[in-house]
């Protein structure tokens, strides 16, 4: 990493403590923030909310570690989950993962080489009326067919 | 987004209400007299443990402290759960007034609504209703013009884990620590969000307490049984017609709900969730109430084609991977489960084994420290027990083609 990155990385992170706070209480919309833009919460990053929050950062790691939605290894620029859960599975779920993994040529888990997208599944997404679910980064699309969720793919950048 | 607003009716959540009356009629009343009027309407949580509301914020109210807090519990992760996501979309007056409510009630001064990481695309719109609310004065300072009234709403968003609405978990990601559950007591009415006395209450509650302080305690308790009064909101998925949220008064049958959905061919209804238990056809005539088949609002439909089996391995697999692992029973138990169902699937099973699985499935409902692992053994057990021949003697006559 760049000086001039980490000087930058360091002023962003200062923002968001100085948005929430500085107690530990604003650690998870810290992380979120951060999660938000980066797609990961580098090394780097934890050392700076800890050293902001005054803790020390294998807490940081810790939680971290416990939340599905924050990683501290990058990931594809857009992450696709596709929820898992019975309403979808029964309504196809299968059919709409196959085409998206046939069409990026990756499995549930991997990140295309391009390194455009991360498939991933999730646990129920709360859209079990409206199944088969998914969400790209923040959005979420209802009532997949596999030609509609790989067409989806193919508008995002 | 297809998630447009519709117009719903409904006799209690979905009834007329405008934006800020309640609170424009709460800051000329009494505190007790809003707690009397919540004892009368005899309403119960709705996130699905249904503790007395009235209970709750008496003790909570009645808790020294200089500082309190009311959370609200919109960390609905329950698989086929998703009335929060609704009343938040299309009624957050009734979610939000109702917080207001409850920091009047308890004396708090700072409420936080917890978001599921799920209901991101929620946070914009939700922050922007917020501040709508604080140009209106219903949130702020000298709320409604009642000198020293003063009440905000924050918005923390979570981050994919299920074990997050039990409370305590919650409350512990809150304060910035891995979202594990803590022991209780002490309960978070007197020791909770950073040691202060916390109120934590589902977005249903506090929908039904803008209702109910609005139109009394007694219009309320009309409805329902004498037992689970009031209407609930049941998010209906699976093989129907017309799965969505609706709005029934407790105390209505499950036949008469699948009539309703237009369901057809029904085998099973799994209520209340992964962690709910599931009735076969020949229990249809149950009640939905707190005192005959409890729920947090989660009804999954499933026809004749369906193989239970899968049913079943989807949420055994549901809970192996959302165990937080803090406790041994949950940790080990739901891995445990999960591949007792795995043999069943592989034909690789004694029953002396199965039978051991039940016994463990008893334990974990007894040893493990929060409702995620007391409550995951639930279908486990009620799935086997009410599909036996279904899913043991497949081999042999089964209409389930393994």
């Amino acid at each position: 990493m760049l000086v001039a990155e980490k000087n930058a990385l360091s002023e962003e992170i200062e923002s968001y403590v100085e948005k929430y706070g500085n107690d530990r209480s604003a650690l998870l919309m810290i992380l979120h923030e951060i999660q938000k833009k980066h797609r990961h919460i580098s090394d780097f990053a934890q050392q700076e909310v800890a050293r902001l929050l005054n803790i020390h950062p294998v807490e940081v790691y810790s939680v971290i570690s416990f939340f599905a939605f924050l990683n501290s290894n990058p990931k594809g620029r857009n992450l696709i989950r596709v929820c898992q859960t019975i309403s979808c599975d029964m309504q196809g779920k299968s059919g709409v993962v196959q085409a998206i993994e046939r069409e990026l040529r990756i499995k549930i888990g991997e990140t295309t080489k391009d390194n455009k997208f991360t498939l991933e599944y999730a646990n129920c997404l709360g859209l079990c009326d409206m199944g088969p679910a998914m969400a790209i980064n923040d959005q979420v699309f209802l009532k997949l067919t596999p030609e509609k969720a790989v067409e989806l793919l193919s508008k995002v950048k | 987004m297809e998630l447009n607003k519709k117009k719903r009716t409904g006799p209690v959540i979905f009834s007329e209400y405008t934006r800020g009356d309640v609170v424009k009629k709460i800051v000329t009343m009494k505190r007790n007299d809003i707690l009397f009027e919540l004892k009368d309407s005899k309403l119960r949580g709705r996130g699905g443990a249904g503790f007395p509301l009235s209970t709750k914020w008496m003790l909570t109210s009645a808790a020294k402290s200089d500082e309190k807090f009311l959370v609200c519990n919109a960390d609905e992760g329950e698989p086929g759960t998703f009335k929060d996501r609704v009343l938040l979309i299309e009624y957050p007056e009734l979610v939000f007034d109702g917080m207001v409510v409850g920091g009047y009630t308890i004396g708090a001064q700072k409420g936080i609504v917890y978001l599921r990481g799920e209901y991101e695309y929620l946070l914009k719109p939700l922050e922007d209703y917020l501040d709508e609310m604080r140009k209106d004065n219903l949130l702020g300072k000298n709320i409604a013009g009642r000198k020293g009234f003063d009440f905000d709403i924050n918005i923390v968003l979570g981050s994919g884990a299920y074990v997050c609405g039990e409370e305590t978990a919650l409350i512990e990601s809150l304060e910035g620590h891995r979202g594990e559950p803590r022991n209780r007591p002490p309960y978070p009415i007197n020791t909770g969000f950073l040691g202060r006395p916390t109120s934590v209450n589902n977005v249903e509650t506090l929908a039904a307490v803008t209702h109910i302080v609005m139109k009394g305690g007694a219009w309320f308790a009309k409805f329902g049984t004498s037992k689970s009064t009031g209407s609930k909101l049941f998010s209906v998925s699976g093989d129907c017609d017309k799965p969505g949220v609706y709005e029934l008064p407790w105390g209505t049958k499950i036949s008469e709900l699948l009539k309703i959905v237009g369901a057809r061919d029904t085998k099973a209804v799994q209520i209340g969730g992964a962690s709910g238990f599931c009735i076969p056809k020949s229990q249809f005539s149950k009640t939905l109430a707190y005192e005959d088949v409890s729920t947090g609002g989660s009804v999954k439909i499933f026809n004749e084609s369906r193989d239970m089996l899968k049913v079943l391995k989807n949420f055994m697999e549901f809970f192996a991977d959302e165990s937080c692992g803090q406790c041994t029973p949950c940790r080990m138990g739901n891995v445990k489960l999960l591949e007792g169902i795995e043999m069943i699937e592989k034909g690789q099973y004694t029953f002396s084994h199965i039978n051991k699985l039940k016994d463990l499935g008893k334990t974990m409902q007894l040893a493990s420290k929060c409702g995620l692992g007391q409550s995951s053994p639930n279908p486990f057990i009620s799935i086997l027990e009410n599909f036996n021949d279904e899913i043991f003697n497949r081999g042999n006559g089964g209409t389930n083609d393994r």
